[in-house]
């Protein structure tokens, strides 16, 4: 139980400090962000300095700092500058395709990265195991954006085996497939090298001279064993889930906060940058929470100290 | 010296580093001579029929401007690699620094210094590389620097790691003790021996880095029209994908090869090197 | 009286990049039924390599070139070990035949609690309920002498000591009562006062198991031999160059690597009074070995013909062997 507490509290400050790491960043952007405002409209000083109120930005940068904090602890950063809608409304909008996305790009590659991970490693050095490296490389290797538009034009176009625009379940399977190769790609060799590790530990040579079948040793005293280090690296590439959302929804011209924030970027949408990326942050973090969980739990040494002597 | 006789010869004679190298080898030439290889220059429009299939006269066909795709993957070449170089090369310059530095001088500075990395990481680097471009603005040289300063906290830290380890060895401490300067020490001595593993992580990050800095070209965000960027090629080629696909194909086709020849060698140079086993030891 | 393991003839090599390297040569002994045989060398003599051949557990690059390992099994029949299939192999390993291994941290899987690994090998053997190999698995925890074993059953192998976690691994050899059990170095790697209480433990359940069980006991340790063994036989360089009774063998041992063993012990030089001697030189590479007698570089009672021809393994009586030109001269 110490071991969960322990990383929750963590969170809360690295939150904050990833918060205000936003926060700098984005307020030495050259330029004026009232012109923004304005659409680059003329404008006498007087208007220029109600828009400036209205923003906030006549108060001292310390003041800003504080309330940027309190706000987006409350979930609630303002207005967008285009659009001059709520930016959590804008969000809340579009957070439902890009969740879908993410999870389906998560299921490919953890499911056929492990698949081709444990099918190399089991017999190193062996034919399916240069074949399952190679399609890992290529995994790793292939730009997602190309390989989405290549998934389109050949099943979508091509063959039509599969619709290209629309809703619903049938329409994730290429983003999805997009979005998780090269996670996949990077599951596979990590399990895999992590496999051969194991396999080579002495623990498993003890099970073997128990008796026990392959089968067994390989389902019940390696693959636990060697699910540790895969699982680390999801929590990095939880990175790459948003980001293959923002690449994978422009070309497949699907909704969701990724494309939200490529136009905003676009369009110098300050407030709606801002939020977005406080948003992607938080989750970020989140989810690397989740993942420290699961590693105690599958790691007894990790969670538990020695009690007796 | 034998044991390094052993390990080159390994790393040559393999199939792998062998089908990778050569590939690289064709397309750094191909980038080099670019003006003598391909047939047209990549800014000249309407040489031909406009998206005209692959033929004789245009070897990946012609896109919605004229333009012979061919030449413009060999121009293109140029973008592509260069810039992944560089970008690595800024990311591992700074990098090295920062964190042969931090390692060395020990105590608070370390703790402090291994806190702004951890904080660093607290972000997906595509999300830092986008947030940098949101400030400074679109361009190919803005994205090469965004993913260069992205890739800084990746490098420091396992450049640390190794430079730490190193920082123990006996010959440093001799090396305090004769009175070498600060700065003798750590880039006369803890640099030339970790230069394996720097170069090893180069090499296995530049993959990415040039689908990172082609990503950010096409989404609009790096190289900017007309230049012949693969990344920003796709872009383009993307709205004919239907009646001219080898406008899309051939450009991420390249890109994809070159990316995984880079990968590839990338993975023998560190199995030559046995070099992932020092990393992992530098990280425990 | 048959016995409990008959080994003949035994060649393993290794493959490597240097080619295959010969690392057991001809070996051929035997164990009774409920002896306590010891096998005593340097590393790099071959020992454990004898007990992974047995149990069929070298590693990938390693294979058994020719020669013969009889077991005597459970049911009194009589099987080769190399004839077997993996199948057959993993019904006999840890059921007929089991092994106590050196590094009991390593040896244990760190994710699973250690109660758990004793009550697989005794499901995957024995055709009883969960819940009656789990109270075998507590008599089992009572037997090596674990206070508290319901609460220590429980606990992975990190929460305990190097002396607990070994008494683990020899009540997991133990589980399914076999005829032979390998014990390679098992107390090497602990503390002295540890391997102390450790070797009381095994005297105790050797005289106490009920189905004869003979152990062939792996060390390098000498003082140890005297504790625990019947009968000794010594390695050199892959091969065996002396057998014969325990108390035959540090009387009057018959060949001068096993006086150069003892004379290298403690406790010997100050029962006679003599200054500790080491032997001269190194255990030499495998792929380079002297021509001749492996050991005659080394050897103080070389002689010319030995570093021409090889000793054979000679019978000197019923019970002693020993592979030296020379030996008459130490009788």
């Amino acid at each position: 139980m110490n071991f969960f507490i322990k990383k929750l509290i963590i969170v809360i400050p690295t939150l904050y400090i990833a918060w205000t790491v936003v926060f700098v960043t984005l307020n030495i952007i050259p330029g004026d962000p009232v012109n923004l405002m304005l659409g680059g409209r003329p404008a006498s000083e007087e208007v220029r300095e109600n828009v400036r109120k209205n923003l906030g930005l006549d108060k001292p940068v310390a003041e800003r700092y504080v309330s940027f904090l309190i706000n987006a602890t409350k979930g609630d950063l303002g207005k967008s500058y285009l659009t001059r809608q709520p930016v959590t409304k804008m969000i809340k909008e579009n957070m439902m395709p890009t969740i879908q996305l993410s999870i389906g790009g998560l299921i490919f590659g953890v499911f056929f990265g492990v698949f081709f991970g444990i099918i190399a490693g089991t017999k190193p050095n062996s034919m399916r195991d240069t074949f399952a490296m190679v399609i890992a490389l290529c995994g790793i290797s292939l730009p997602s954006f190309w390989i989405g538009m290549m998934l389109i034009f050949i099943f979508g176009t091509t063959l039509g085996w599969v619709p290209i625009v629309g809703e619903g379940f049938v329409s994730l399977i290429l983003p999805s497939i997009s979005v998780g190769l090269f996670f996949a790609g990077g599951m596979a060799r990590l399990t895999r090298s992590s496999l051969v590790d194991v396999l080579n530990q002495d623990y498993i040579r003890t099970a073997k001279s128990k008796g026990l079948s392959t089968y067994n040793i390989i389902l019940k005293h390696s693959l636990r064993n060697a699910m540790i280090p895969p699982v680390t690296l999801l929590g990095i590439q939880f990175g790459l889930l948003i980001t293959g959302a923002v690449i994978t929804e422009e070309v497949f011209a699907r909704p969701g906060l990724g494309q939200l924030l490529l136009q905003a970027i676009l369009a110098k949408d300050i407030p709606l940058v801002q939020a977005l990326v406080v948003y992607m942050t938080a989750v970020y973090i989140f989810l690397n929470l989740i993942v420290d969980f699961t590693y105690g739990i599958i790691d007894p040494r990790i969670r538990l100290e020695r009690k007796s002597a | 010296m034998n044991r390094n006789k052993i390990i080159l010869k390994r790393f040559l004679l393999n199939k792998g580093s062998a089908i990778g190298g050569i590939f690289l080898i064709v397309i750094i030439i191909g980038a080099i001579f670019a003006p003598v290889i391909a047939p047209y220059n990549w800014n000249a429009v309407d040489t031909g029929p406009r998206l005209s299939p692959p033929s004789l006269s245009y070897l990946f066909g012609t896109d919605i401007h004229g333009r012979d795709v061919f030449s413009r993957i060999v121009y293109g070449a140029r973008y592509s690699l260069s810039v992944g170089v560089i970008s690595v090369l800024f990311g591992i310059i700074a990098g090295s620094m920062f964190g042969i530095t931090i390692a060395y001088i020990g105590g608070r500075v370390d703790i402090i210094g291994s806190r702004i990395i951890d904080v660093m990481f607290g972000f997906p680097s595509f999300l830092l590389s986008l947030l940098v471009v949101a400030i400074i603005g679109v361009g190919l040289w803005n994205v090469v620097f965004a993913v260069g300063l992205a890739s800084i906290p990746h490098f420091a830290r396992i450049i640390r790691s190794a430079a730490l380890q190193v920082k123990e060895q006996p010959y440093i401490e001799a090396g305090i003790n004769l009175g070498f300067g600060n700065l003798r020490i750590m880039f006369g001595h803890i640099l030339p021996n970790i230069f394996p593993i720097i170069i090893v992580i180069a090499t296995m990050d530049l993959g990415g880095a040039i689908i990172s800095i082609a990503s950010l070209s096409f989404l609009g965000l790096g190289a900017q029209p007309p230049e012949p960027e693969w990344g920003a090629m796709l872009s383009s080629g993307r709205e004919y994908m239907r009646y001219a696909p080898w406008t899309m194909i051939y450009p991420g086709l390249f890109l994809f090869l070159t990316v995984m020849s880079v990968n590839l060698l990338g993975d023998r140079l560190s199995q030559a090197l046995d070099a992932r086993q020092s990393i992992n030891r530098g990280k425990a | 009286m048959r016995n409990t393991l008959e080994v003949k003839d035994l060649n393993t090599y290794f493959k490597s990049d240097y080619g295959s390297i010969k690392a057991l040569e001809n070996i051929s002994f035997y164990i009774k039924e409920g002896e306590v045989l010891a096998l005593v060398g340097e590393s790099g003599s071959g020992k454990t390599v004898t007990s992974l051949s047995i149990m069929g557990l070298l590693p990938p690059n390693g294979f058994i070139e020719k020669g013969k390992i009889a077991l005597l099994t459970k049911n009194n029949t009589q099987i080769n070990i190399l004839e077997l299939s993996e199948k057959k192999l993993n019904q006999i390993r840890g059921n007929d035949v089991s092994m106590v291994f050196q590094e009991p941290m390593t040896c244990l899987n760190p994710t699973m609690t250690v109660g758990s690994q004793i009550i697989e090998v005794i499901i995957n053997h024995k055709n009883i309920s969960f819940s009656a190999a789990k109270k075998e698995m507590i008599e089992l925890l009572k037997l090596v002498e674990i206070p508290e074993p319901e609460q220590r059953s429980t606990e992975y192998p990190h929460q305990l000591s190097g002396g607990m976690r070994q008494r683990i691994m020899i009540s997991i050899a133990l589980a399914c009562e076999p005829k032979l059990i390998i014990a390679d170095e098992p107390t090497t790697a602990l503390d002295v006062t540890i391997q102390a209480q450790l070797l009381d433990l095994l005297k105790k359940l050797k005289n106490s198991l009920v189905s004869k069980t003979s152990i062939l006991f792996i060390t390098h340790n000498l003082g140890i031999v005297r504790e625990i063994a019947d009968r000794i036989i010594v390695m050199y360089a892959g091969n065996i160059v002396e057998e014969g009774k325990v108390s035959e063998v540090f009387n009057k041992p018959l060949h001068p690597y096993t006086i150069g063993l003892i004379q290298s012990l403690p406790e010997f030089n100050i029962e006679n009074r003599k200054k500790i001697q080491p032997i001269p030189g190194n255990v030499p590479n495998m792929n380079n070995l002297p021509s001749g007698c492996n050991f005659n570089p080394r050897c103080y009672l070389v002689k010319e013909s030995c570093k021409i021809q090889k000793p054979d393994l000679a019978k000197i009586s019923e019970s002693r062997k020993s592979r030296c030109f020379e030996y008459k001269q130490l009788i």
